[in-house]
């Protein structure tokens, strides 16, 4: 459900589900009260007026289930739909107090009704709808707090949804609030942060699961419906109520809609025409929810039960197949605006925001606190504090709608690209990390990146997150096709700020920042030009101006350690030494941005790929200096595959993992060959288990064997998975491949056998014995 | 307010205003109330000091761009007329049938194509009537979060012309914005109802 239509529309909505549910239910009951006077309803069905509003209030209640399945056959306009929609899940609160409120009058009598049970009837409404929605904001906020911390488990993301939301539908009914309000509310405030929590596996199981329960739930209801009509006992047929029902039911529906529709045009901007409202009255469709209600009624209090159980049988198969049938002719002979399928632009994700801002500072300069006023408000209290409370740090950090939707149409044009058989190799001519250096086709690298999902034998844990690796890879390889230029060094800092990223700091600051931001402008990105020039010369040099951090990896740049020059391992050793000390976690995170930078200048190809990833890891770094992220999170959020590393960090409490990556560029910044083998590994990741480019640890191999103590020992102190890594460094390169597959964990290989080497400080008295230091 | 009267005697060429933008009597005259209390100093006209004192704007990423388009051709003045001129881009646009209005007279300030001409020039930096990958890139700075590096607003800054460019000549023309724009409801996005 589209969340963002939903509320801009939701006084429409409401007033629909409101007003316009008690409208239908006062008018038909009495209505149908009116007939009995008249007489058209035989005298054998009792009921006096009560009775007949308690069937109105049961019978009026538009069904969210036979709008849903309507309308999605008919795609009428979105704004249409979401009101009618809207409209049938709210009047679930109305329906269910209205029906409550008169069973109670029923029972105790019409004599003993006072004045005071009305006014109750009313409070009770307020706290049946709020105390329900209440109920379902709990369970969302319940709901994003667990996802967020679901990373190690991701195979119960699914049942973790269910449940919740399920959960919230049982207190609901158990404290006897609105129970569809409270699922609709969960739904609609949870959405945005689990969405961004759970992997996307999660997603796609959670998303066809729900579609295919909706799917059952349906039809086992609507079979229920259809197999009491048979049975005749349970119902007793009176011509005139049937009729009449009927022909209420439609003709106060198409008044209120006009009425309504009328009152609100006053206030909207586009206002609701005329056919608009001829698809809202015909699309009233009553469902299940009628069934249900009627067929509790106690027959010794309402004796004229069976002749409503047969009205509302009645009522709902002619709603439902009569005009569930008829309206999508008559939405095409009316030629009603159709929802329009075009492919999402960036042009209009760019531009709707441009215009959100654009709207709000008008807002601002006329001096009137607008809907786009207290939107803005809202998303700013959100991403100051709900998006932090509730979403993970690497989901919130690289988060921001315009890359989304780019990165979503990037993915879609290296997919239709490589479908089209386009040879990613031939075509940019680059050595692109997805590419083993061995010529393998295309599509095993792309497009088994994506099928990688199909392969649903792997059900390790680890392995499922790590499928945006793939994507990420995807997203490089397009980056390069698309820029189709040459790779530019990468800028350290971003040149602004946007009004939503605020970090744990004061709002003043960041006032103040975007003031400085206006100014400063073109003063930055002078800045920045310099700050290439930087980056090509030296590495320490680089880590010096980018740690804003009082972090180890300054120190180790600087502390005049054995130069990176030296064998990787050695440096690695160095660094791994230095940095079994550093508990500072936000270091592994540097060095691993670090890491990227020395990647970054290695390689073209390599580095866009670690660079792609790392987006939000080399930004933390960036000038802005109160930005001080955890490691792990920034681990995470880096390459996916290096998620991994993120998850190795946690275990071993020494971010040296990150640290070796980079000495190990610095150490193929030297030599062209082990740029070459070390620009590949980066791109296998932990879910290609099926296509493992074996031959990237092999070229490393010469080097590592070389450099390392024959002895794995102290890696089994480790984690199984980075002692396998490391075992399989050292041992002989044939191990390596089986390693690779066993390390999911460790998407990047590359790290994986240089970071369990590294991380623990014993191998680093190993690496020292090789006698660089 | 004391000897103040916000009547509309008061505001200067109020019919040719009314003509031009075609607010209601009360709407202007709240707009010159608000016009009014920004000019802190009465010196009659706003300066960009008095809309900057708006402290959300601010915080708004597109803050300046929009204090910008307040100020036509690089005055540093802004009298009423041009204050109103601006806002009623937003007014809602009404439903009228096209064959009624004379053809001849130009088009009402709150038309689709003029809201979508406001926010064109608003892109358009230089004003040369084009919007180049680099002025696209500058405003997607301004509104792109933090962990957007640079390479990636440079591709999507790419992407973006890509998308709407259609006779190839690398930047954005004001009917090529229009029609990458066809299928957005503007009227709605770009309308503010309390200035009907």
């Amino acid at each position: 459900m589209p969340s963002r239509l939903f509320f801009d529309n939701l006084g429409a909505i409401l007033t629909y589900a409101v007003v316009g549910t008690l409208w239908n239910a006062f008018t038909t009951g009495t209505a149908l009260w009116g007939l009995q006077q008249a007489g058209f309803v035989a005298p054998r069905v009792q009921a006096g007026l009560l009775d007949f509003l308690l069937f109105g209030s049961l019978i009026s209640a538009v069904d969210p289930v036979a709008v849903l399945a309507v309308f999605e056959e008919v795609h009428v306009n979105e704004t249409l739909f979401i009101i009618v929609f809207g409209e049938s899940l709210l009047n679930d609160a109305v329906t269910v107090v209205l029906y409550k409120v008169c069973n109670s009058f029923v029972e105790m009598g019409s004599a003993n009704v006072q004045a005071t049970d009305y006014l109750k009837g009313v409070a009770s409404l307020f706290v049946v709808s709020l105390g329900g929605a209440a109920v379902g904001l709990v369970f969302a906020f319940l709901l994003a707090l667990t996802t967020r911390f679901t990373k190690r488990v991701r195979i119960i993301e699914p049942l973790l949804v269910f449940l919740i939301a399920y959960a919230a539908y049982l207190t609901a009914e158990m404290a006897s609030l609105s129970a569809i309000l409270a699922v609709t509310m969960c739904g609609l405030g949870c959405k945005k942060y689990v969405e961004a929590n759970i992997s996307h596996k999660s997603r796609t199981a959670v998303k066809y699961t729900m579609k295919t329960l909706a799917s059952c739930a349906e039809t086992v209801i609507f079979m229920l419906l259809g197999i009491s009509a048979v049975d005749s006992s349970k119902w007793a047929w009176d011509s005139g109520l049937v009729l009449g029902t009927l022909f209420f039911i439609l003709f106060f529906r198409a008044i209120g809609v006009v009425l309504q529709t009328w009152m609100l045009n006053q206030f909207r901007l586009v206002p609701l025409d005329k056919i608009d409202q001829v698809v809202m009255s015909y699309g009233g469709l009553r469902g299940a929810v009628a069934f249900a209600l009627v067929i509790l009624l106690d027959r010794t209090k309402v004796p004229a039960k069976d002749y409503f159980v047969a009205t509302t049988i009645v009522v709902v198969f002619f709603t439902v197949i009569v005009q569930g049938l008829t309206i999508k002719p008559l939405v095409k002979w009316l030629k009603v605006k159709r929802s329009e399928h075009h492919k999402p632009t960036l042009n209009q994700e760019l531009h709707e925001h441009t215009f959100d801002h654009i709207l709000a500072a008008v807002e601002d300069v006329v001096g009137h606190h607008g809907y786009h006023y207290w939107r803005d408000r809202w998303e700013q209290f959100d991403k100051k504090y709900l998006s932090q409370l509730l979403m993970r740090r690497s989901a919130y950090r690289i988060r921001d709608q315009i890359w989304d939707v780019y990165y979503r149409l990037n993915i879609r044009d290296a997919i239709s690209f490589v479908d089209q058989g386009g040879h990613i190799l031939s075509s940019a001519g680059l050595t692109l990390p997805s590419m083993p250096s061995r010529n393998s086709a295309a599509e095993t690298s792309v497009t088994n990146l994506l099928r990688e999902s199909g392969s649903g034998a792997c059900l390790d844990l680890q392995v499922i997150d790590t499928v945006r690796s793939g994507r990420d890879r995807e997203d490089a390889v397009m980056h390069h096709l698309l820029c189709g230029g040459l790779y530019k060094p990468r800028r350290r800092y971003k040149a602004s700020c946007s009004r939503h990223f605020i970090s744990e700091d004061a709002q003043e600051r960041q006032d103040k920042e975007v003031f400085q931001q206006n100014m400063k402008r073109r003063l930055e990105s002078f800045k920045s030009t310099k700050h290439n020039i930087c980056f090509t010369k030296s590495k320490p040099r680089l880590r010096k101006t980018g740690r804003k951090k009082d972090g180890v990896a300054n120190t180790e740049a600087t502390n005049g350690k054995p130069p990176r020059d030296l064998g990787f391992q050695d440096t690695a050793a160095v660094i791994l030494t230095m940095e079994s000390e550093e508990e500072e976690e936000s270091d592994s995170s540097e060095t691993e941005k670090e890491d990227d930078e020395g990647i970054i200048f290695v390689a073209r190809a390599t580095s866009e790929v670690l660079q792609e990833g790392k987006v939000s890891g080399s930004l933390e770094v960036c000038p802005s200096p109160r930005i001080i992220p955890p490691s792990p999170t920034c681990a995470e959020k880096e390459l996916p595959w290096k998620s991994g590393q993120g998850d190795l960090a946690v275990y071993v409490s020494s971010e040296t993992t990150k640290i070796v990556p980079v000495d190990m560029q610095t150490g193929w910044n030297q030599s062209m060959s082990s740029l070459e083998s070390l620009a590949s590994p980066p791109c296998t990741q932990a879910p290609t288990l099926t296509c493992l480019p074996l031959h990237p640890l092999g070229a490393e191999e010469p080097q590592a064997p070389l450099h390392l103590p024959s002895d794995p020992r102290p890696s089994f102190a480790f984690p199984p998975s980075l002692a396998k890594a490391g075992r399989s460094h050292s041992e002989s390169s044939a191990d390596i491949p089986q390693q690779q597959e066993l390390q999911p964990l460790m998407g990047h290989k590359d790290h994986t056998h240089l970071s369990p080497r590294t991380a623990n400080s014993h191998w680093c008295i190993q690496f020292n014995r090789s006698g660089r230091l | 307010m004391g000897s103040r009267s916000s009547h509309a005697a008061v505001i200067p060429d109020v019919d040719t205003i009314r003509r031009e933008t075609g607010f209601s009597q009360a709407s202007l005259l709240r707009l010159h109330h608000r016009f009014r209390a920004l000019d802190r100093d009465k010196k009659g006209y706003l300066s960009r000091m008095d809309l900057q004192q708006i402290g959300a704007l601010a915080v708004n990423p597109l803050g300046d761009c929009i204090i910008d388009s307040f100020f036509p051709s690089r005055s540093q003045r802004l009298d009423f007329s041009g204050f109103v001129r601006v806002l009623a881009h937003f007014r809602p646009v009404e439903e009228e049938s096209p064959g009624i209005r004379d053809p001849k007279q130009p088009e009402p300030l709150n038309s689709r194509m003029n809201k979508l001409r406001f926010a064109f020039q608003l892109y358009d930096l230089d004003g040369d009537g084009l919007i180049s990958r680099q002025e696209m890139l500058q405003v997607l700075r301004l509104m792109v979060g933090v962990q957007v590096t640079e390479e990636q607003l440079e591709s999507i800054a790419d992407r973006t012309v890509q998308e709407a460019d259609e006779d190839g000549d690398g930047a954005v023309s004001f009917l090529e914005f229009t029609k990458s724009l066809e299928k957005m409801n503007i009227e709605q996005k770009m309308s503010i109802r309390i200035l009907k």
